[in-house]
C-alpha cells in the first residue's frame, strides 16, 4: 500500500488538532505516515499514534525554523522522491500552504488548497466565492498536494505504531535565503487558536468599541471559545487584525459560530459559512447574517449577551 | 531600487461570482472587474520604497484584455509603467502556470524587489509568492506586516499565529504583503490623468518564450471535476428579544449540547 504523507502541524511537542484530522483523512487512501520537521517528535509521537500514523519521518534539525518555508519544502520534495507517496497532506496554515506551493514547483505536482473534504480517488471538496459554490477538484499530474482547512474534517482515533524513522537531510544553501532573525510572541491568553477552536464568538461593528470587546471575550471564555472579529471591528482598531474572520482574514469552520453585532457582508461570510451551527445576535432584523442563522436573536447584544453568559454560568454549576 | 508589483483583476466580491458552465473556469463577464484588494497594499508599499530609495515601480498583470482597466488604476496610484501579459492560451491556467508566467515576465523587466498581495480575493490560494520565489531561486519574504530596507538587505515582520517573526534577506527578493501593512493611497485627479500616458507593454507567451501548449486549462496540474451552488442553509429560528433573548439563546445552545 502506498504511503500518504501528512506534514505534521505542531508547536514544539504539541501536535495541532488539524494533524489528527489529516491523518484520519489519509487512512482511506493508503498508509498514513507523518512527517515531523524540527525537534519535538518524541513528545508528539503518542498523539500521532492515536490517529493511526504508521511511521513518522523525523527531520529533527532546529535549523528548519531558522528559515522561511524553503527548507521544509526541500525536505518534503526529497521524501516524495524517495517514497513515492500517493498524496501529501498539509495543513491550511500560511506556512502549510506555502510549503505545498514550493513542493508543487519542485515536483511538478498539482496543489489544491483550502480542502474541506476528500472523496473517491482523492477528489477534493472546496468551498469557493465566500462559500457560495462547492467544487470537487482533482490533481491530474504529479503527487497530489492537498492543503486541508483546519476543523473541516472530523478526526477519528485509530491505532498506529508511529515508529520514529530518522531522516538524514541537509538543508541546501539555496533554501537559506530568508533568515528568521527573531521571533516575537504576542500574548494570546488561554483561548484556543481561532482556526482550531470548536466554538468561535465574533464581534462586529455593533460592538461599538475596543473596550466593549471585553463582553465578547467573556462570552467566549464562558464557552471555552476563541474570539473572532469582523473587518469592521479590526479596521476600527477595536480588535487585532490576526483575529479577523473573513476574506483577507482567517477562514474558520467551527462546530458553533456566534456572530454578535455583525451584519454579515459577503467578505465576512467567506470566512465562516462552513461553520456547522451558526447563532446570530444583532439588533437589525434585516442584517443578512440572519440568512445563515440556525438560531438568531433580534436584540441589543449588550442586553442579550450578558443574560446568555449568566445562563451558561448557571448551567455550568 | 526597482520594484515590480503584481496586480490581479478579480471579480468584485460584492457582486455574484460564478463559474462558467462550459469549462468550470471563472465567469469574468458575470461580475464587475476590480483590482484585487491586497494588491493595493503591494502597490502602496512599492511606491513608498521607491519614494525613499529611488527607482521605478512597474506593474505586472497577467490576465485578459479587460485587465487593462485595473492596470490603469494601478498606474493612477503612481506606478511608473506596466507590463500586461495577455494571451488567449492562458485561459484557465492554474497557479503553477501563472507563477511561471510571472517569474518570466518579472525577470524580463528586472527588479530588486517583486511584490505580491498575499492572496487574491477570488482564488484565495495564497501560494503565488512562494511559487515565484521557488522558480526564481530568490528569498521568500511572505506575509509581511512591515518592510524595511537599506537598499541591499530587506527585513520584514512575517505574520504568524503566535505573533510575528522578523526575517532578513538580501535583495533581490520576493515579497508578499498582508492587509494593514499600510494605508493605500487613492489616485489623485493628476494621477488619473498622468496614468493615461504611462507606458504599458503588452506581452504574449511567445514574447516570454513559453510554449502555449504548456499553458491554459489543458496544461493545468489540477482540474475542477464538478461544482454546485451551496444549498441554502435551512431557515433557522429567529426570535425577537423580549427581555429573554439571552435565555432563549442559552436554551438553543443546550438543545444542541454546546452547554
Amino acid at each position: 500500500m502506498a504511503e500518504i504523507l501528512v506534514l505534521a502541524e505542531h508547536a514544539g511537542e504539541t501536535v495541532k488538532k488539524v494533524t489528527g484530522e489529516m491523518l484520519t483523512a489519509a487512512r482511506a487512501y493508503g498508509e498514513p505516515v507523518a512527517v515531523w520537521v524540527a525537534p519535538g517528535a518524541e513528545g508528539g509521537r503518542s498523539r500521532l499514534a492515536e490517529f493511526g500514523a504508521v511511521k513518522v519521518y523525523v527531520a529533527a534539525s532546529s535549523e528548519f525554523d531558522d528559515y522561511v518555508v524553503a527548507p521544509r519544502a526541500e525536505l518534503l520534495a526529497s521524501l516524495i522522491e524517495q517514497h513515492a507517496p500517493a498524496a501529501v497532506l498539509v495543513a491550511g496554515s500560511p506556512e502549510g500552504r506555502e510549503t505545498a506551493a514550493r513542493v508543487a514547483i519542485k515536483t511538478g505536482s498539482g496543489v489544491l488548497t483550502d480542502v474541506t473534504g476528500l472523496g473517491d480517488a482523492l477528489t477534493a471538496e472546496q468551498s469557493i466565492f465566500g462559500g457560495g459554490i462547492t467544487v470537487q477538484s482533482k490533481v491530474r499530474s504529479g503527487t497530489p498536494l492537498i492543503v486541508v482547512r483546519p476543523n473541516a474534517i472530523a478526526a477519528v482515533p485509530a491505532d498506529g505504531a508511529a515508529e520514529l524513522v530518522s531522516v538524514d537531510f541537509t538543508i541546501s544553501d539555496a533554501a537559506k535565503g530568508a533568515k528568521v532573525t527573531g521571533r516575537v510572541e504576542q500574548e494570546r491568553g488561554e483561548r484556543p487558536e481561532l482556526t482550531e477552536a470548536a466554538i468561535v464568538v465574533s464581534g462586529g461593528r455593533g460592538v461599538g468599541s475596543g473596550e466593549n470587546f471585553a463582553l465578547i471575550e467573556r462570552l467566549a471564555d464562558a464557552l471555552g471559545a476563541a474570539v473572532g472579529a469582523s473587518r469592521a471591528a479590526t479596521d476600527a482598531g477595536w480588535y487585532p487584525h490576526k483575529f479577523q474572520v473573513g476574506q483577507t482574514g482567517k477562514t474558520v469552520s467551527p462546530q458553533l459560530y456566534i456572530a454578535c453585532g455583525i451584519s454579515g457582508a459577503i467578505q465576512h461570510r467567506a470566512g465562516m459559512q462552513t461553520a456547522k451551527t451558526i447563532m446570530v445576535i444583532n439588533k437589525d432584523p434585516e442584517a443578512p447574517i440572519f440568512e445563515l442563522a440556525d438560531f438568531g436573536v433580534v436584540g441589543d447584544l449588550f442586553k442579550v449577551v450578558p443574560q446568555l453568559i449568566e445562563d451558561i454560568e448557571k448551567r455550568a454549576v | 531600487m526597482n520594484i515590480v508589483v503584481c496586480v490581479k483583476q478579480v471579480p468584485d466580491t460584492g457582486s455574484e461570482r460564478k463559474l462558467r458552465e462550459s469549462d468550470s473556469t471563472l465567469d469574468r463577464d458575470a461580475a464587475d472587474p476590480w483590482m484585487n484588494e491586497l494588491d493595493e497594499y503591494g502597490i502602496e508599499e512599492g511606491l513608498r520604497l521607491t519614494e525613499a530609495h529611488g527607482g521605478e515601480v512597474t506593474i505586472l498583470s497577467v490576465g485578459p484584455e479587460k485587465a487593462a482597466e485595473t492596470i490603469r488604476k494601478a498606474l493612477s496610484m503612481g506606478a511608473d509603467k506596466a507590463v500586461h501579459v495577455s494571451d488567449p492560451a492562458l485561459h484557465g491556467s492554474d497557479a503553477l502556470i501563472t507563477s511561471r508566467v510571472i517569474a518570466a515576465a518579472a525577470q524580463r523587466v528586472g527588479f530588486d524587489l517583486l511584490i505580491l498581495g498575499s492572496e487574491s480575493t477570488d482564488a484565495r490560494m495564497g501560494v503565488l509568492a512562494a511559487m515565484v520565489a521557488e522558480r526564481l531561486g530568490l528569498p521568500q519574504l511572505s506575509y509581511a506586516t512591515k518592510v524595511a530596507t537599506d537598499g541591499s538587505t530587506v527585513t520584514i515582520n512575517r505574520l504568524a499565529d503566535y505573533g510575528y517573526d522578523t526575517v532578513e534577506a538580501t535583495l533581490p527578493a520576493v515579497l508578499s504583503v498582508v492587509e494593514k501593512i499600510n494605508e493605500p493611497r487613492y489616485p489623485s485627479f493628476k494621477g488619473i490623468m498622468a496614468a493615461k500616458k504611462k507606458p504599458v507593454e503588452t506581452l504574449t507567451l511567445a514574447d516570454l518564450e513559453i510554449d502555449p501548449a504548456q499553458a491554459g486549462l489543458a496544461a493545468s496540474a489540477s482540474e475542477v471535476v464538478s461544482w454546485a451552488a451551496r444549498p441554502p442553509r435551512q431557515a433557522g429560528t429567529i426570535v425577537p428579544d423580549e427581555g429573554d433573548g439571552g435565555d432563549k439563546a442559552a436554551d438553543f445552545l443546550a438543545t444542541r449540547k454546546f452547554i
